[in-house]
């Protein structure tokens, strides 16, 4: 059985009393120990989709549903123990260490004044080890580089213990070297600790071929979706850009000017 | 926490402690009369000494106004740092927000228009004096929580919530201006003397509303640790966290609104000291955790503010207003901070 999928699913954003829905009739997916890529063009939806997906709105119409049961019953708290996010949003957290950022990860599971047992602490240095960034542990997050901090953020989400792990853009503000070692990260973590991860993203490249499965946001708003290497070979990603004359090359598996 | 920060967070406390003991220390010797130390001591133990005017100078002046220093010092810099990381903004503070503005024009409604009590009209049920000055104080620093909770999810930029916080306190100043022309001479003189920010207001008899409502806030914001750091990651991650972003921000800016109303109902609006002392008890810990640094901001607040009492009662000057000292501390410090951002760690 999926362990995160979506019935009939349409999400957009409310301005006012105005509704707009951007993408509709979502049948989707997720299981454990996969790793997907959500590919579109800016605009298309990537972010709303994603934001429904974590609750941090609310879906125009339709279900989610965690290990099959409608999201809406769950509780918060029962929630954060089932999803983690790893956003691109800004945080404050500079003059924290490393330990004390991810050991955040472990809110769900404190008591009222959130302290850590040695228990969550043993999680926590396995989680900044999974990264590979047992090194800087004691370092503070001010100090690390974009790159690193997206691997902290990574072992925050796997302190949080859920089965599922949403991110969003998590390779937009990395350089090329360390997009790759991202995903590279990622695949090991769905498959070897068999979570279902979930990423958006708008850089399509070779790193792609690590997923396991791609959902992508077409031109008409369609939601393709399929194991990566038949969507590459496919017309999908062909459906992606509205100007026919960018085509995608699925040997390089990048997008490049049409000749003539 | 790691070897080297808890060994910062235990030295931070100790040294806090022992500056504690030597400002009280002092400001119980030091004042319009100097007294002696062993004096001052065995008046305190409770054995008076042969001086009648010393003993009254120490137990009903000097002491209820150390332990009033102490207790602002430590609410308004407990309210600069929850209004620091509620809004995500580290200039953020009670009297920059216009929290203390908003106090006072509660403060200025009830002693300018209302002649020092509320209900008048009702007959027998007037609320009068110091009590009267706290209830407009709680309406007054509530409405501007209010105003600023609904611009905070309408306006999504920090330094345009600061330019509403400013803007309300003009505002609250003009409506102040307006009270003054139907205020009586009195009313006048009473608001201008709170404005000027003094500790020494609150008598033995006010002091226990006064301390236990401190208390309680302080305590309140003790046991927000969880939530304030997670929010230290901001509202998705925070809400991804199982925490009710919306909910805690509330309960936030109403601890917040408590403590800064009671200090400035009874202590006039004092500046400066929320917006510092958070800065300062990060820079000494260099963290943002909330667990290391609520005890030590409460510490630092009640020390800066004896510092501050010191400098005003103490020496062979006049009072020197409490409102006159706080700038002359706090703005190099800010200024530090702003120009070293780059360097510190909290605002990368």
């Amino acid at each position: 059985m999926a362990i995160f999928e979506t019935q009939n699913l349409a999400v957009g954003y409310t301005h006012g009393k105005q509704t707009t829905t951007l993408l509709s009739g979502l049948n989707l997916s997720l299981e454990s120990g996969q790793l997907v890529a959500l590919l579109g063009q800016n605009g298309a939806g990537k972010s709303t989709l994603i934001r429904a997906l974590t609750f941090a709105t609310k879906p125009v119409e339709g279900k989610i549903l965690l290990h099959g049961v409608d999201f809406d019953t769950i509780t918060r708290s029962e929630r954060a123990r089932l999803l983690s996010l790893v956003s691109t949003e800004r945080i404050q957290a500079g003059a924290l260490t490393v330990t004390e950022l991810v050991g955040l990860g472990r809110q769900p599971y404190t008591g009222f004044l959130g302290r850590l047992s040695d228990a969550d602490r043993d999680i926590v240095a396995d989680s900044i080890s999974s990264v590979g960034m047992s090194h800087k542990a004691d370092s503070f997050v001010a100090n690390l580089s974009d790159g690193e901090r997206q691997k902290v953020m990574i072992a925050r989400a796997l302190a949080q213990h859920t089965p599922i792990i949403v991110l969003d853009e998590p390779t937009a503000f990395l350089d090329a070297a360390s997009r790759i070692e991202t995903m590279q990260l990622l695949a090991s973590l769905a498959h070897e600790q068999n979570k279902a991860i979930l990423l958006s993203t708008h850089d399509i490249s070779r790193s792609l071929m690590l997923t396991d499965q791609l959902w992508v946001i077409a031109r008409d708003r369609q939601v393709l979706t399929g194991p990566t290497s038949e969507m590459v070979a496919s017309d999908a990603m062909n459906r992606v850009f509205a100007n026919s004359s960018i085509i995608f090359n699925s040997t390089h598996c990048d997008y490049e000017a049409s000749e003539g | 926490m790691s070897n080297l920060s808890s060994h910062r967070f235990s030295a931070t406390v100790i040294v806090l402690i022992a500056l504690f003991v030597l400002l009280v220390g002092a400001c119980l010797m030091f004042g319009s009369v100097d007294i002696d130390a062993s004096s001052v001591m065995s008046i305190v133990m409770g054995n008076d000494s042969d001086n009648e005017a010393w003993n009254i100078i120490v137990r009903d002046t000097r002491i209820p106004m150390i332990l009033t220093a102490a207790l602002a010092g430590a609410a308004l810099a407990i309210s600069g740092l929850l209004l620091q990381t509620t809004f995500n903004n580290p200039l953020a503070g009670p009297s920059i927000l216009g929290v203390s503005t908003g106090a006072g024009l509660g403060v200025a409604v009830v002693m300018l228009a209302m002649g020092g009590t509320i209900g008048k009209m009702m007959g027998d049920v007037a609320i009068g004096g110091y009590i009267a000055t706290l209830v407009g104080a709680f309406i007054g620093a509530g409405a501007v929580m209010l105003v600023l909770i609904v611009f905070s999810s309408i306006v999504k930029s920090s330094t345009m919530l600061l330019i509403i916080g400013m803007l309300v306190s003009y505002l609250a100043s003009s409506v102040v201006q307006l009270l003054n022309s139907v205020a009586t001479e009195e009313g006048i003189h009473s608001y201008v003397a709170w404005g000027f920010g003094n500790f020494s207001g609150v008598t033995g008899a006010q002091m226990p509303l006064y301390a236990s409502l401190i208390i309680v806030g302080l305590l309140l914001s003790v046991m927000m640790v969880k939530p304030l750091n997670a929010l230290l990651l901001g509202t998705r991650y925070a809400e991804n966290l199982g925490i009710n972003t919306h909910r805690t921000r509330i309960a936030l800016l109403m601890v917040t609104g408590l403590l800064t109303a009671v200090v400035t109902a009874y202590c006039g609006p004092i500046g400066f000291l929320g917006l510092v002392v958070p800065h300062i008890s990060r820079l000494m810990l260099s963290t943002s955790n909330h667990s290391r640094l609520i005890p030590v901001t409460i510490l630092a607040g009640a020390d800066i503010a004896l510092f501050c009492t010191l400098l005003s009662v103490g020496g062979d000057h006049g009072v020197i207003p409490i409102n006159a000292i706080t700038p002359i501390i706090g703005v190099p410090i800010i200024l530090y901070i702003i120009l070293n951002r780059r360097k510190i760690q909290y605002f990368n």
